[in-house]
């Protein structure tokens, strides 16, 4: 069976500085794998480089998503073929509306697989139950995107959107950050109702709450730049104990 | 004044002395009319061409952009009427009252003159000059070489009268044409005269053939009388190589409400001068401007607001989008006079390259001598932000299309400026054209 994910010895800096040095991972479909860490590890790095963005030079190794060569694709052919990122701190766009921000992004997806477009009131009723779910006030989709939005109203937009698009793997790049428990446990209930046997999921995170909300199946520690141990979810409780400094000195 | 001594005339310079002393005794209007006109070309004259050695002309050099004078364009025949036929076309399918005024000259046969609301009253120029009816001199505008010139040579137009009290709700479009292939000249005045507490939309579109390199030369004067609210609408979209140099003046009673927006994407040289002089006390006057550009375009917006009353309002808002080697030039000035207190005025100008060879010139200004008002003023230039531009992306987007969306949001906050519906939504299409044409 094809991996969804398979990375190896992925190497890749930005302004000269080496962050990622050798990482090897693999995902099948239907797994959540978590990949905690120090800061500076290259957590970010790693969310960044798989989704497409400009300015990091990989220097070495590879990246097959579903039997693809990933790195050979656009930020916009990434995100069609089913890789989603939910953004740690997502931007804000004035001048753009919500809804049409997700009907755009929709459509373009659709379009580039070579789906029928859906139609405007169409789009309006799924992002309405969606965001029923995710107890989002509907009269925040009129609004120009994640502009003067809480930091627990972008956390909670970005899984919308990850439920709208309905990717085949999410990468969730420090979800927790900046959310109260509440938050927390709407998104995490979001995130949860995305599990599913064809789709995979990474979830980077710094601290282990957020995965007694989203548990995972495999926990992976990133230490400069390489995954340097790989567990199940005790793991992450045993982190919690410890701290990261054992793999900081392993890696130095 | 410090005269300059021009020993060296232009080609075009040449040319429009040659044009003025041709055309002035088959000029509209009488003896009066006549002398107002050469005091004008002699004003002009002394002046030339304005270039960039004159401060209001900074950034738009005539002397280097206007190379000759064109001929005046004859009057239009059947064959030109014919072709002016689909002009207008932004506004097609609204409830709208379209005046044509084709290669310079009013054409009621081609207007829908039919059902005029009680109080309004529309004519052509040549008429109004002809019966010694209408004021040429400009005020504020009056020292500018180009509106002198105006002044000059003004042809045809249309003028148009609200009475007081007379809400007209069928907004007035004037359709300015350019038909012929053959390169000419055209020098447009127009007059609206809105009474106390009238209410007017007044849109105006000026299109042409993109061949041909003519010339136009338009102005308006606006009266707003007090408690009087006009909105006015002005869509540059002439042909790719034209000329389009025009003046607004208007002077805006008390407690009015003035929306003035204009539009630009045609055109190869461009100057939208704006003089508005807020005569009353307690008047809201917005003026918004968006340029769409490309290519070689050079497009200036320059505005003189006057504060000449207290406790009025104005706020200004300039948008460019500038790609390829276009440049985009915006030039404000506010004055605000000793009397006007409680002023509050603020201006803000932001241009959105999107290309390295792509230029803005922004120069605002603010000469205060109240002691008591709020005015402010602020620029920014950049390009689009390329993270934003990925997260648009990352969710599948491509990039032309992110594009298209951040740009359409950065000239949105001032389309959104413009009140009714049905021609909001029809700026946004025009928008939304332009920005397919870059696909």
């Amino acid at each position: 069976m094809t991996a969804l994910l398979e990375i190896r010895g992925l190497k890749a800096e930005i302004d000269g500085r080496q962050i990622l040095n050798g990482l090897d991972l693999t995902v099948n479909k239907g797994e959540i794998h978590a990949i905690m860490g120090p800061n500076g590890a290259g957590k970010s790095t790693l969310s960044y480089v798989l989704s497409g963005k400009p300015g990091y030079e990989i220097t070495g190794g590879e990246v097959f998503f579903n039997g693809e060569d990933l790195l050979a694709m656009g930020p916009d052919e990434r995100a069609a073929k089913g890789l989603f990122l939910a953004f740690q701190y997502p931007l804000e766009i004035p001048g753009v509306a919500t809804l049409t921000f997700l009907r755009t992004a929709l459509n373009a997806q659709r379009k580039k697989r070579g789906e029928e477009e859906l139609s405007s009131p169409d789009v309006l009723k799924r992002v309405r139950e969606l965001a029923k779910q995710l107890s989002i006030d509907p009269e925040m989709l009129k609004r120009p995107l994640n502009v003067g939005f809480s930091g627990g109203e972008k956390k909670r937009n970005e899984t919308l959107q990850m439920a709208l698009l309905e990717p085949k793997l999410c990468v969730l790049d420090e979800t927790d950050s900046g959310l109260d428990i509440d938050a927390l446990r709407i998104v995490a209930d979001g995130v949860n109702r995305l599990r599913a046997a064809d789709r995979g999921m990474i979830v980077i995170t710094h601290y282990q709450r957020l995965l007694d909300y989203i548990v995972p199946d495999v926990v992976h520690v990133l230490s400069a730049g390489r995954i340097v141990k790989t567990g199940g979810k005790e793991l992450a409780l045993e982190l919690e104990a410890t701290g990261y400094a054992q793999y900081q000195s392993e890696a130095a | 004044m410090n005269a300059e001594i021009r020993p060296v005339k232009t080609a075009a310079e040449i040319g429009l002395a040659d044009l003025f002393a041709a055309a002035r005794s088959d000029l509209p209007g009488g003896s009066s009319t006549e002398a107002v006109r050469s005091d004008a070309f002699d004003r002009f004259a002394a002046q030339g061409l304005p270039h960039s050695r004159v401060e209001a002309w900074k950034y738009t050099d005539l002397r280097r952009l206007v190379r000759d004078a064109k001929p005046l364009a004859s009057r239009p025949d059947a064959a030109a009427k014919s072709a002016a036929g689909g002009a207008g076309a932004v506004f097609a399918g609204l409830d709208v009252r379209r005046l044509m005024i084709v290669d310079g000259a009013f054409v009621p046969e081609l207007s829908d003159l039919a059902a005029l609301e009680a109080g309004v009253a529309i004519r052509a120029t040549v008429e109004a000059l002809g019966a010694e009816e209408m004021p040429l001199p400009f005020g504020m505008a009056g020292t500018d070489p180009v509106a002198a010139l105006n002044t000059a040579l003004a042809g045809d137009g249309v003028v148009i009268t609200v009475a007081a009290d007379v809400v007209v709700e069928r907004p007035i479009h004037l359709v300015f044409v350019t038909t012929s292939a053959a390169p000419a000249a055209m020098f447009t005045r127009s007059r609206l005269e809105l009474g106390s507490r009238a209410s007017l939309t007044l849109v105006e579109t000026h299109e042409g053939p993109d061949r041909s390199d003519y010339q136009v030369n338009a102005a308006l004067q606006v009266d707003v009388g007090d408690k009087a609210s006009l909105d006015h609408i002005k869509i540059t979209g002439e042909g790719a190589a034209a000329l389009h140099v025009a003046t607004l003046e208007a002077s805006v009673g008390a407690g009015a409400n003035y929306r003035e927006f204009g539009f630009t994407t045609g055109g190869a040289v461009v100057r939208n001068q704006l003089f508005l002089r807020i005569a009353g006390q307690g008047t809201v006057a917005n003026v918004h401007q968006a340029s769409l550009l490309s290519g070689r375009q050079h497009v200036d917006t320059t505005l003189v607001i006057d504060h000449a009353a207290a406790g009025s309002q104005s706020r200004e808002v300039f948008k460019a989008v500038v790609d390829d080697e276009a440049r985009a030039v915006f030039q404000g000035r506010i004055t605000v006079q000793p009397g006007a207190q409680q002023t509050d005025a603020r201006m803000m100008a932001r241009a959105l390259l999107l290309s390295d060879e792509a230029v803005a010139n922004c120069k605002p200004e603010l000469e205060i001598f109240a002691d008591d008002v709020q005015c402010g003023h602020g620029t920014t230039t950049g390009a689009l932000d390329d993270q934003l531009k990925f997260y648009l992306m990352a969710r599948g987007i491509p990039e032309k299309e992110a594009e298209a969306l951040l740009i359409q949001a950065f000239v949105g906050e001032v389309i959104d400026a413009v009140v009714r519906d049905d021609l909001r939504e029809a700026l946004s299409q025009t928008m939304f054209a332009w920005l397919k044409g870059r696909e």
